[in-house]
């Protein structure tokens, strides 16, 4: 029997929810329900931050928290995880948290309503164990937006406070908040509602895969981070919800010898560490894809499922040349990532078809591997365009090229013709790079939109390539970027 | 003797100069800073809902210029939950939201003016209801081809006020006799406040005709009157309340106006408290943002690139309706010298119309594209005649002898500016800087490689006082309780620049007593009435100096009868850390309260304040605008990718004059958080709209403010030293909300130096904002020019000094 109702922490008391709309978010629940108003609404779309939530879930027996945006967290996915809100932190004005103490004393708030999300991403950090530096307080804030102080404030806060030693309520009843959380993780699957409006969460693959098929017509939701706003700005009518959150075995991440795969439920913030140690372009490329809370709620898989134009995975995993298992029942198939994606908004996948398992190849000997992520803004932006690049290298020559887009087409998609172009090219010979520059004009016809014109694009995507050949031929990163160097992070 | 070394953004500290017990000048946190960590400082939405609250969501047309064929609304009513609809024909009073001009309806009526203009509004039983509902309507419109950009505005002849102009001298002879000669257009974009707290009001009907409003708004008297005029009763029936915003910027100064106004309205109809809060996407789409511009200029120069004469046409997109455009055009057109000096000028501003949301107040208020205008031609000067930009900023800026404004005022601070640019270069090592870049450039490219680098510094000069004379004034209230409390309250609001904390010192100042004995309150209209809206940087210097002077009244009075009661003079009564002193007696400060209550002496008193000297005539151009300019100077380096446009800035110097600062912390917050919102206004923050007249960017998604890794990662700030206000403003402070945004300049002006490395003697065409793709665009053409050049056999242009330069900049 699936249990149908949802369990989760809150304030040291295990909290049941059994009648709640399928697409109920966790702010609404905070606000409407529970009617803690500490949590703000920004933007409804998981951009600003404002309504930063900490979720602690154990991670290998230990309880470690992750910044999530409460507005597009649906209440189902919460389900064996604690939930901390900002109203939950100080008892009293007198007696703040330490996160809260460095934030007033370094006058760190103005108009005030960014700012309980700020207090609740520096929170995560505070119990990540991790001394913070500015590079990593720019990444953990980069999902949280201020436009009152120029967040110089808000970072030497986060400096002072966040000394990777957490001494707080938190800290001290971890144990009794394991033994909690335990106690609600009965690996049961879970099924609120009926068979007409429900939010599912089985617990296992086997499961899972039975009610997608049962239930073609039902949403499979991931980390909710665009399903998420089918629901707060399209105001869609989702009534049959799948989660693949609760599912283990989706969100391992396993590295072989030659290859890493990966659950299609692992988060970002899970296949992260992974993937950066194919190439670290790969780990830049992720820390720019959305922000902390993104990371912690997203996933690799619904990266790929929901068929996005633009990515930032898909390119990057098709010029790796990956390849996903998808899942119809007890039917398993497995075909390269590229030919996944039809057409625009179309992919190969059937009704009651799930995503279970993405295979990145690693980079043999003689390979290099480069990725650039154009965007107005560096941070949490959605790319313009995307450029990556596999290049296989023998006696200074381009023997073979694997080069994806994304933002270039209607599809993430392999650039065929300058791949052919570049193949052969000598790193040496800048000069004869052009050709393969050229034949992305062949290979693409990008559109205008509000992120970038057409031709911006093309010819972006020109440079990108040619940076490529720049770097692969030996130009310290340094002198050829201006964020990201990958000698930083080889240093680190 | 040493000067105490100034306060800095690394060394946040009281002001120096300081008495035991003062209280202005302390480095205090924000009054709500607690409050705000902890999620309890309350905002609109958050203020506990009567029982019964409706809720309010908004609902419109699919087009942006048409007339309304048919409004079919019978599937909103159908839809479970929904109580009302609310359209034009519902408004008991006047359906108008403007701030004085018309033309801004609260619900359309016959015709559509802009994509995401209001038709109707949803009154449901929840908010999640009425959003639904509200996107059930079928609305048929004759619609026709909007004019979206200015251009097209432009060509059309549309505007929504009449043009206006100042001349000084004959600009046309001076630039024709001038040795240079240049000519330029610059497209500088608008700006999304992107406050975090949406647009929100809060209506609780009252007895008989009643209404009290909860609205996130600058200008509550406005919102009081507007909701009074649209129900159709006394400005006395209507109270409006706003204890604090999520920021405003300018975007809640009159255009919060329209969503308590509906809020309003729903309670009227239905009886029961409405609420009105805006999703973000609706927010972006229906409300006004900082002016778009198109600037066309023409300048003369002299050899050493100081400015002959000048002829600028300001075009700024204003949307479809006045709104406040007059005011905020005005300030471009006074802004349009920056700090420099112009001997003979024609500036020109025309207000065009477009079928676009109607554009509004944002922080600058029109003032930073003026400015933008001004460092353009300082660049396109510099560079064409192969001078340093700083060297040749420094020529123009006003002097002694050279201090005369377009608009007819002298500068009587001029040499404050030299001073500030002076010190800036010093301390930021311009000089040293400047030629590191040169040879890094120069290295670059001789390897062929991508990276430029740019360093620029430019002067900010701000006006203060609104232009529009009779909003600068103010009230206040402040009541004394006889345990010695105190409770302020004045006519300006809290959106997060702190004033209330600013006031607060001012008045325990006043009072000898201490700040945490001052608590400040919501602001109210049934308290302190017919005030003017909290904008124009001029919040502290208006509401502090009339809270000043209510607490004056009451001290005086209890002065008064401390000598009466102790035989003393009054001069031998005096109020300091809590304590009266009077004569060698002392007692406290709620002794004295107690007293002056069993003694029947007024504990309670109003204050007022109307900025003195200022007597500007907009019809003939003629008078002084301003009581004082506020300011300060910013160097910026950056490095720019020439191949891709990406940027990124490296360090930031800014010294900037606060005055004598009333609270240095909330002063450096001005700075910091103006100058990176002024940064966002010149990169990364475009706003684009459809050929349809469709905003497309409508959300944090699409529509990108500088994040915290956006910050330079070296920024030192520094508050100027000796810094102090000659005119007699609450005590000698200076302004400070507005002016730190232009500071931003330095970082447009420095792209600017990084993309005319690339061809020398040719002025990058760069407009604003410098997004990948504008730079990019300009580092190309800069190449193109540059090849042009070569292929004719003059490779560097700023060479040639003999023929007058022009260049299409």
């Amino acid at each position: 029997m699936a249990r149908d109702v949802v369990r989760f922490v809150r304030r040291g008391q295990i909290v049941e929810r059994r009648d709640f709309a399928p697409t109920e978010t966790l702010l609404d629940h905070l606000r409407l329900r529970e009617r803690a108003f500490g949590t703000k609404e920004g933007c409804a779309e998981g951009d600003c931050g404002a309504c930063t939530v900490a979720v602690g879930r154990l991670r290998g027996g230990r309880l470690a928290y992750e910044p999530v945006n409460s507005c597009i967290q649906l209440v189902g996915m919460l389900d064996g995880t604690e939930v901390v809100a900002v109203d939950d932190l100080a008892p009293s004005s007198d007696d703040l948290h330490p996160v809260q103490r460095a934030l007033v004393d370094a006058h760190a708030s103005q108009c005030g309503f960014c700012t309980p999300g700020f207090v609740m991403t520096l929170f995560t950090l505070y119990h990540a164990g991790v001394r913070a530096d500015r590079t990593t307080v720019n990444d953990w804030l980069a999902g949280n937006l201020c436009r009152c102080t120029g967040y110089r404030p808000i970072s030497d806060a986060a400096l002072a406070c966040c000394t990777g030693e957490a001494k707080d309520a938190w800290a001290s009843r971890a144990a009794a908040t394991a033994d909690r959380l335990a106690a609600i993780a009965d690996g049961a699957d879970l099924f609120a509602g009926d068979e007409n409006a429900f939010f599912a969460a089985p617990a296992t693959e086997d499961e899972l895969a039975a009610i997608a098929a049962r239930y073609p017509d039902a949403t499979i939701v991931g980390g909710a981070t665009d399903v998420g706003l089918w629901i707060t700005k399209q105001l869609r009518e989702l009534p049959r919800i799948v989660h693949t959150g609760r599912v283990a075995s989706l969100h391992e991440v396993r590295e072989h010898e030659d290859r890493v795969e990966i659950g299609a439920a692992a988060t970002y913030a899970e296949a992260e560490r992974a993937l950066a140690a194919i190439d670290p372009d790969i780990g830049e490329m992720l820390r720019r894809l959305g922000s902390k809370q993104v990371r912690a709620a997203g996933t690799i898989g619904g990266n790929i499922a929901n068929g996005s134009p633009i990515g930032d995975s898909p390119p990057v995993l098709i010029a790796l040349g990956a390849s996903i298992e998808l899942r119809l029942g007890d039917t398993r198939r497995t075909l390269p990532l590229e030919d996944f994606f039809l057409d625009y908004g179309r992919q190969d996948r059937s009704p009651g078809e799930v995503l279970t398992r993405i295979v990145v190849p690693r980079l043999g000997s003689g390979e290099h591997f480069r990725c650039y992520k154009i965007s107005k803004r560096f941070d949490q932006d959605i790319s313009a365009l995307l450029g990556a690049f596999r290049l296989a290298v023998e006696g200074g020559r381009v023997v073979a090229a694997r080069i994806a887009y994304g933002g270039m087409a209607a599809t993430p998609k392999r650039a065929t013709r300058a791949e052919r172009a570049a193949t052969g090219l000598a790193l040496d010979r800048p000069a004869s790079w052009s050709a393969a520059a050229e034949a992305l004009a062949a290979d693409f016809t990008p559109i205008d939109d509000h992120r970038a014109s057409a031709d911006y694009r093309l010819r972006v995507a020109r440079s990108l390539l040619l940076k490529a050949l720049t770097e692969i031929a030996g130009r310290p990163t340094g002198e050829t970027r201006v964020v990201g160097a990958r000698e930083r992070s080889a240093a680190a | 003797m040493n000067s105490p070394s100034p306060i800095t953004n690394a060394t946040l500290r009281d002001r120096p100069d300081l008495d035991a017990g003062a209280s202005v000048g302390l480095a205090l946190a924000h009054d709500s800073a607690a409050r705000h960590v902890q999620g309890t400082a309350a905002y609109v939405d958050d203020v506990p809902e009567p029982a019964g609250t409706v809720h309010v969501a908004p609902g419109c047309a699919a087009a942006a210029r048409g007339v309304v064929r048919a409004v079919d609304l019978d599937r909103v009513l159908a839809t479970p939950g929904v109580l009302a609809v609310l359209t034009d024909r519902d408004v008991p009073g006047v359906n108008d939201c403007s701030p004085g001009l018309g033309g801004d309806p609260i619900l359309a009526g016959g015709e559509i003016l802009f994509h995401g203009q209001v038709v109707f509004a949803v009154v449901a039983e929840t908010r999640d209801a009425a959003r639904r509902a509200a996107r059930r309507a079928r609305i048929e419109v004759d619609a026709s081809a909007p004019r979206v950009g200015v251009d097209d505005g432009l060509a059309a002849g549309a505007q929504v006020l009449p043009p206006y102009e100042f001349l000084r001298g004959d600009p046309t002879d001076a630039i024709a006799a001038a040795p240079h000669r240049l000519e330029g257009r610059v497209r500088i974009g608008g700006q999304e406040h992107f406050y975090l707290e949406g647009q929100a009001a809060l209506a609780v009907p009252g007895e008989d005709d009643e209404m009290r409003v909860h609205s996130s708004t600058q200008h509550p008297s406005e919102v009081q009157h507007l909701v009074a005029r649209m129900l159709g009763v006394p400005d006395a029936a209507v109270v409006c309340e706003c204890r604090r915003m999520g920021g405003a910027f300018g975007g809640k100064e009159s255009q919060a106006a329209q969503w308590a106004c509906l809020a309003a309205l729903a309670a009227r109809i239905t009886g029961r408290p409405a609420k009105v809060r805006l999703d973000r996407d609706d927010d972006m789409a229906m409300t006004g943002k900082r002016h778009d511009f198109r600037v066309d200029w023409r300048g003369g120069f002299d050899r050493d690139g100081r400015v002959a004469g000048v002829d600028v046409e300001l075009n700024a997109r204003c949307g479809c309706s006045p709104d406040l455009s007059l005011g905020v055009n005005d300030r471009t057109m006074f802004h349009a010298d920056n700090a420099y000096y112009y001997p003979a000028a024609r500036i020109h501003s025309r207000r065009v119309r477009t079928d676009t949301v109607s554009n509004t107040a944002f922080r600058g208020f029109g003032g930073p594209q003026g400015m933008l205008f001004a460092e353009r031609m300082m660049d396109a000067a510099a560079i064409t005649l192969g001078l340093d930009p700083l060297l040749v900023r420094k020529r123009n800026l006003y002097g002694p002898g050279r201090d005369i404004t377009p608009y007819g005022t002298r500068i009587e601070e001029s040499g404050l500016l030299s001073r500030l640019v002076r010190d800036l270069e010093r301390s930021s090592e311009y000089a040293a800087r400047r030629r590191a870049i040169e040879g890094f450039n120069s290295t670059m490219e001789a390897n062929g490689e991508a990276l430029r680098r740019g360093l620029a510094l430019t002067p900010a000069k701000f006006g203060i006082s609104f232009t529009l004379k009779h909003l600068n004034q103010a009230g206040a209230l402040v009541h004394v309780f006889t345990d010695g409390s105190v409770q302020v309250n004045h006519g300006g609001t809290e959106m997060g620049q702190g004033l209330y904390v600013k006031v607060a010192q001012v008045v325990a100042e006043e009072l000898g007593i201490g700040v945490d004995r001052v608590r400040i309150t919501a602001t109210r209209t049934d308290k302190v009435p017919n005030t003017g809206p909290t904008a124009a940087s001029a919040g502290s210097d208006l509401n502090g100096m009339a809270a000043k002077r209510a607490a004056r009244t009451i001290r005086r009075r209890l002065a008064a009868l401390a000598a009466r009661l102790y035989q003393v003079r009054e001069a031998d009564v005096s109020f300091a850390g809590g304590t009266v002193r009077i004569g060698t007696e002392s007692l406290s400060f709620a002794e004295v309260a107690r007293l002056a209550f069993t003694e029947r002496v007024s504990l309670s008193s109003t204050g007022y304040y109307a900025t003195p000297k200022i007597a500007w005539d907009r019809d003939t151009a003629s008078g002084r605008p301003f009581l004082y300019f506020a300011g300060g100077a910013a160097c910026s380096e950056v490095t720019v990718e020439t191949e891709t446009g990406e940027l990124r800035v490296d360090r930031v110097d800014i010294l900037h004059d606060a005055g004598r600062s009333l609270n240095p912390a909330i002063d450096m917050g001005q700075i910091e958080g103006g100058f990176v919102q002024g940064m966002g206004w010149l990169t990364t923050e475009e706003l684009v709209f459809g050929d349809d007249g469709r905003l497309l960017t409508h959300a944090p998604s699409t529509y990108k403010i500088p994040t915290c890794s956006d910050v330079p990662a070296d920024f030192r700030v520094t508050l100027f030293e000796p810094g102090r206000n000659r005119e007699p403003t609450i005590h000698r402070s200076k302004a400070v909300g507005e002016p730190p945004l232009m500071l931003a300049l330095s970082v447009f002006s420095a792209i600017t130096h990084a993309l005319a490395s690339l061809a020398r003697g040719c002025v990058p065409p760069l407009d604003a904002p410098a997004t990948p793709e504008a730079i990019l665009r300009a580092a190309d053409a800069q190449r193109a020019e540059r090849a042009r050049l070569e292929a004719v056999g003059e490779p560097d242009r700023s060479q040639d000094r003999r023929t007058p330069a022009r260049s299409e900049v």
